[in-house]
């Protein structure tokens, strides 16, 4: 127990020592929201397909948190090389003990900055309602900002453990770079954060179906401005998103601790 | 306290250890001595749980380390060749995280944590991130933190690399100390023949992943007919350099993993 702590308390301390960095990884989501919702704003809203700003936000807060998320377990790499991984490896403790601290460390630190990014869309305009007929706004739903807290949290541990499996894995920058361009940025473009996934072509439907950050942006997205009892927003439902997140977070858990267990330096 | 038999680690086609054999008896302080690529911090990743052998049987205080881990790495502290703390927390937090991995109280823990820093002269600099120390500095409270929870046997690998005169001097006097009040079996290696000298009981020459001879200073120098352990060990080992060797086999491993990597 207390080297899941130590090790979760090490990124958490990190996280609030490094202000500077909190705001701008914040940056490139925050041009997207702003870009991207108000560039095709007119051309969505055209098309009948409602407001894009609304839908595009959830998609953004599913980005922020993917990217903290993976960069954390990838942080690995660091701790490698400037040598403190091995002060870890040898400690008298199991080796799941470190790597559940390290991650859950990060999935805390990637939800925070999730939260983060939820009140900058706030503040852009963007508001969680109920969903009407024709996808036009109804009321506020503040209620569904707690709901979304559990998808931001799936999301979240789901990505922590996929890149401390690749941390564990990986020993360079090379493998870093080759990792960064096919890797995280296919699952965040294949998610349907930028697009709905209604009526695309079979072969990229079958891709975005596999993609987990698919279900973590569409429980997202149906919680925000979905609501749950209107289906239509959702490409999935809230139980399938979920249960599909738990048994990811279960598998990608279990893989980056045999990886790690398995590490020698 | 130590026991290895026939222990090998290959790399690939290389050999790194060459099948060496020897004990280290509780209590005892224990040098390994040799040329830059002999196999020294290979032999001690493999006894710290940190390398897989390739072939061979360890025991330290009667546990195989790789099959009763923990009960194995609670029994070593270990200072590292290359560095191993966390730059971006301050010397008290890194001593703390050990602390806490290594299951030592919360009662006795900052008790102890000061005691050490003190001893170290880093107390002052308690709440400094590390990235702001010096190499000595550094060097100081990684063995510091080595000591933290009384290991029963400890592992320096280089431990004076970087450090002054007077910070050597300190070191091997503590380590001494230690030794001398709580029993605890020291395993080093050092470049520098006088450390060995001064502070090892007995000494072991390595060269080429094998062991090359065995026994306290005065044994070796009789054995190679020298008046000084310097004498000995370049008696014992030639005095041809031994870099080119293993830079050109590490340069050629270098190549194949990128090889490897890029298909
Ligand atoms: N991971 C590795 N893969 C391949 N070869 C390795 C690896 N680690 C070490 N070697 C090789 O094993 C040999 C022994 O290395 P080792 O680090 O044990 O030497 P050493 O005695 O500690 O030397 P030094 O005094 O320079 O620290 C060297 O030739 C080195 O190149
Ligand atoms: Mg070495």
């Amino acid at each position: 127990m207390g080297a899941i702590y130590i090790m979760w308390l090490r990124e958490v301390k990190r996280y609030f020592r490094s202000r500077a960095q909190v705001v701008v990884s914040l940056g490139q989501p925050t041009l997207y929201l702003l870009a991207l919702g108000f560039g095709f704003g007119p051309v969505f809203a055209k098309a009948g397909a409602g407001n894009y700003l609304q839908f595009i936000a959830p998609g953004v807060i599913g980005m922020t948190v993917l990217f903290s998320s993976i960069f954390s377990g990838m942080a690995m790499l660091w701790d490698r090389q400037f040598g403190f991984l091995k002060e870890t490896l040898v400690a008298p403790v199991p080796r799941l003990n470190i790597i559940l601290g390290r991650t859950l460390g990060g999935a805390t630190v990637a939800s925070l900055q999730g939260f983060l990014m939820l009140i900058v869309c706030l503040i852009a305009g963007f508001r969680p309602v109920h969903a009407h007929a024709a996808g036009t706004p109804g009321s506020h739903n503040w209620l569904a900002v707690p709901i979304a807290a559990i998808f931001i949290g799936m999301i979240a541990i789901v990505f922590a453990a996929l890149g401390a499996s690749v941390g564990s894995t990986i020993k360079d920058m090379q493998g870093f770079q080759v990792l960064m361009n096919f890797l995280v940025m296919p699952i965040f473009f294949l998610s349907g954060a930028l697009y709905p996934l209604k009526n695309l072509p079979k072969v990229l439907s079958w891709i975005t179906h596999g993609d987990p950050l698919t279900y973590g942006i569409d429980g997202l997205r149906g919680v925000l401005i979905g609501s749950w009892q209107f289906s239509f927003k959702w490409q999935f439902n809230f139980m399938l998103d979920l249960c599909l997140l738990l048994a990811l977070a279960a598998i990608f858990l279990s893989t980056s601790a045999w990886l790690f267990s398995r590490i020698e330096v | 306290m130590i026991r290895v038999e026939n222990l090998t680690k290959t790399f690939d086609q290389f050999t790194a250890v060459n099948d060496i054999t020897f004990q280290v008896d509780s209590g005892e302080i224990f040098a390994f001595l040799g040329p830059n690529g002999a196999g020294k911090t290979t032999t001690i990743k493999m006894l710290t749980t940190l390398l897989r052998p390739t072939a061979g049987r360890i025991q330290l205080d009667g546990f195989d380390p790789w099959v009763k881990q923990r009960e194995a790495r609670q029994r070593f502290g270990i200072v590292f060749q290359d560095p191993s703390l966390d730059n971006e927390q301050t010397a008290y937090e890194n001593m703390e995280l050990h602390g806490v991995l290594y299951h030592i109280p919360h009662r006795v823990r900052g008790e102890r944590i000061e005691q050490l820093l003190r001893l170290f002269e880093l107390w002052e600099r308690r709440n400094d991130y590390v990235k702001t120390f010096s190499g000595g500095m550094k060097r100081r409270l990684e063995i510091a933190r080595g000591f933290l929870h009384t290991p029963k046997i400890l592992f320096l690998d280089e431990p004076t690399l970087g450090l002054d005169p007077q910070s050597r001097n300190q070191l091997w006097t503590h380590v001494k100390a230690l030794n001398a009040k709580e029993k605890t079996t020291v395993f080093l290696t050092t470049h520098y023949m006088d450390e060995a000298d001064r502070v090892a009981h007995r000494i072991a020459i390595m060269d080429h992943g094998a062991i090359v001879a065995i026994g306290t200073s005065a044994e070796l120098r009789a054995r190679t007919n020298t008046d000084s352990l310097e004498g000995a060990f370049l008696a014992l080992t030639g005095t041809s350099l031994r870099d080119e060797a293993a830079s050109s086999t590490d340069a050629i491993r270098r190549f194949a993993q990128m090889w490897q990597q890029k298909r």
